[in-house]
């Protein structure tokens, strides 16, 4: 102890150079607090936890000490003025923190006193050196290092001398900053006039942390708020919290920050031809959104989503606020998912849940914790705007928010579903969208007397995707997004598109015979050139029969005019035309 | 004090009657002067009241602080009567004979 005296000492007088920088924190271990506390409570200083009957300060005190113990191998005291040592472990059991252990192990000493029960006989003068020397004895024996005094206003009740307890607390108070001790004094919540009931926040300055449990639009919420933290940042909000099965939970439950990895695998949405419209799917661990009026096919969609996650063998958790397992499972059946496979193979776990059942903190509890057990790496969650019937619009887009940070830190993939009032109206009544990664808008496209369904990438982040509307019909073997067809009014779906589509046909036939009747028409000219030439031979072939016997007659001629007798008494041409080598060989 | 008709008193007098010794232990801590002070007025006490039927034991918290929670001890000084049963509590210097007397209960002579 006295090293421990030194030490603090040491930091006081460090503490007087930087005064803003040198607050050192002990981390509670309390889910959710250290974060609104900046680290955790003043160390070897005492925090007052103060609150009315049944709000959880002798819980949050005693899972201080526990985690303090398991967590960071810290001993602890909780001096109980209240409930008996036996009442404590029952009590605290439930939520999973085994006293015996502890106290076993030399991490924790639970002191009932027993002061509060039957009325003690005082005459004279006297001090409170007992519990001193008791609280001191305790705290040497395990060498501890926080200290839980729960609730010490009982004192005051029991020994009636106000004057003395007063006294002798401004002593305790002292005593322990002396010893370093980490401690959670609880109080009783007082009227009006004071904080606590006796006035304890006059000796405990340093911390401040009220607890309240009030129930509005007959739902009971727990709030807590940090009312001061002398010499150090905190979160100045009430902070709603629950006592949950594992222990308190204060929101925000996590420590965030945007450091979450980003993945750049891609992984399918199940449905192929929207994978190629997001040029090759969502990524991993991203956020998807899909939007979508009643009957837009938002449930289907995200059956896709899980089917497909499933198929590549990826534990898949399937939350669903308006339809039951079977249902679900039943419905995708008959457009050819079958879910209940994968939920055989353990795969897949649907959990059906009514959104009014739950607080929005509960439901957020009750997500990490169901996250924690299945350990899931894509989930979808059909749909979120079910938790605006269980709180207001700026609650649930808060509760939302939380909700898409839990799952990026834990690197899960996650689609939403998110009703939207109207087919004009793509924006949800919950505000996410800036939290989500790919944003599909499905509606409902009313043109021509019927109804057509459309999908739409609003938004993806970190990739190319197409920007055009296509028709999804949905069939018995699932969701097919159809060619996309643009009229002169723009994307055309149902009917306009079968008409578009009968036209192109026609068209495409109407071709098809224009050119074949051209073929034709040049078949025959060219056989009716053809027989041009052969005709045009002829012709030649014959005059040229003609030609030669011209040039014989002319031959003749000549030669009688020089020897006429000699020629006309052979009675033959001397150089008769060779006809036959005349004929095979015409002009060409 | 003549109230004998509450049961402890009468459990008292039975006790009484089985085993003449009272057994008191005071708890103080150092030579305080609030120490001192009971000390000497349950020593004087007792010769008044229970003249060789008593038994004091002194026990000094800060040589044995282990002792105050297996006694489970507050304020101090405590008296503590052990004997006769049940168990009696006074807190305080003692400074009172009759507050004293009324809380061992014991019966005036």
């Amino acid at each position: 102890m006295t090293t421990n005296l030194e030490l603090q000492m040491n930091k006081s007088s460090k503490t007087k150079r930087l005064p803003q920088l040198e607050i050192e924190k002990v981390a509670t271990g309390v889910t959710g607090l250290d974060e609104i506390l900046n680290g955790g409570l003043p160390k070897g200083r005492p925090t007052l936890v103060c609150g009315g009957a049944g709000c959880g300060k002798t819980l949050l005190a005693m899972e201080f000490l526990c985690r303090g113990a398991v967590e960071h191998g810290e001993p602890g005291i909780f001096i109980a003025f209240e409930e008996t040592a036996e009442e404590l472990a029952a009590n605290v059991a439930s939520l999973g923190f085994d006293l015996a252990t502890l106290e076993r192990d030399g991490l924790l000493i639970v002191d009932y006193v027993a002061v509060g029960r039957g009325e003690v006989l005082q005459t004279g003068a006297f001090d409170l050196e007992g519990l001193f020397i008791r609280i001191a004895s305790s705290v040497a024996a395990i060498g501890a290092q926080r200290i839980v005094i729960d609730t010490i206003e009982v004192l005051f009740g029991a020994l009636k001398d106000a004057a003395t307890i007063r006294w002798e607390l401004d002593r305790l108070f002292v005593w322990l900053k002396e010893q370093g001790l980490t401690a959670i004094i609880t109080s009783e919540r007082g009227d009006e006039s004071g904080i606590s009931r006796n006035g304890i926040e006059e000796y405990v300055a340093d911390c401040v942390i009220l607890l309240d449990h009030r129930i509005t639009d007959e739902r009971s919420t727990r709030r807590l708020r940090v009312l001061k933290y002398r010499g150090a940042l905190h979160g100045s909000n009430e902070y709603p919290f629950l006592i949950s099965s594992s222990g308190f939970v204060v929101f925000p439950v996590t420590s965030l920050g945007l450091q979450q990895t980003a993945s750049t695998t891609r992984i399918s949405t199940g449905i192929g031809r929207l994978d190629a419209r997001l040029s090759g799917g969502v990524y991993k661990g991203s956020s998807v959104l899909i939007s979508g009026s009643a009957g837009s096919g938002k449930t289907i969609l995200a059956s896709h989503f899980a089917d497909a996650a499933c198929r590549r063998g990826e534990k898949t958790l399937y939350v669903s606020y308006e339809e039951s397992a079977a249902q679900i499972e039943r419905n995708m059946e008959s457009v050819g998912l079958d879910l209940r496979r994968w939920r055989e193979l353990d795969l897949l776990r649907i959990e059906s849940i009514r959104p009014t059942l739950l607080g929005l903190e509960s439901h957020l509890w009750w997500l990490t914790q169901l996250l924690e057990e299945f350990d899931p790496s894509t989930i979808v969650i059909d749909p979120i705007t079910s938790f605006l019937r269980v709180g207001s619009k700026s609650q649930t887009s808060s509760m939302l928010l939380r909700q898409v940070d839990i799952l990026k830190s834990k690197g899960v993939t996650a689609l939403f579903t998110a009703l939207v009032p109207s087919e004009t109206n793509e924006h949800t009544d919950v505000e996410v969208s800036s939290l989500i990664d790919t944003w599909i808008a499905a509606s409902m496209v009313e043109s021509g007397g019927e109804r057509n369904r459309t999908l739409s990438v609003v938004k993806s982040r970190g990739m190319s995707h197409s920007n055009q509307l296509t028709e999804f019909v949905i069939t018995n073997t699932g969701v097919d997004l159809l060619d996309t067809y643009v009229g002169a009014a723009g994307v055309l779906t149902g009917s306009a598109r079968i008409v578009q589509q009968a036209i192109d046909r026609v068209r495409h036939a109407q071709e098809v015979e224009g050119l074949e009747d051209r073929r034709r028409h040049f078949d025959r000219r060219t056989g009716s050139i053809e027989d041009q030439v052969i005709a045009l031979l002829a012709e030649y072939r014959a005059d040229d029969v003609d030609l030669s016997r011209v040039r014989a007659a002319v031959a003749q001629v000549v030669g009688s005019d020089e020897s006429t007798h000699f020629s006309m008494a052979n009675g033959s041409p001397s150089a008769p035309p060779t006809p036959s080598d005349d004929r095979e060989g015409p002009p060409r | 004090m003549n109230n004998h008709d509450t049961p402890t008193s009468l459990a008292s007098q039975i006790a009484k009657q089985g085993d003449k010794t009272w057994e008191l232990r005071l708890y103080i801590s150092g030579q305080t002067v609030k120490s001192l002070k009971a000390v000497a007025n349950l020593r004087r006490i007792c010769e008044e009241q229970l003249a060789g039927e008593y038994r004091i034991e002194l026990v000094d918290l800060s040589e044995h602080p282990e002792l105050a929670r297996i006694d489970d001890i507050v304020a101090l000084p405590t008296l503590v009567r052990k004997l006769p049963p049940p168990l009696r509590r006074i807190i305080g210097d003692l400074s009172s004979s009759e507050k004293v007397i009324l809380g061992l209960e014991i019966l005036e002579k």
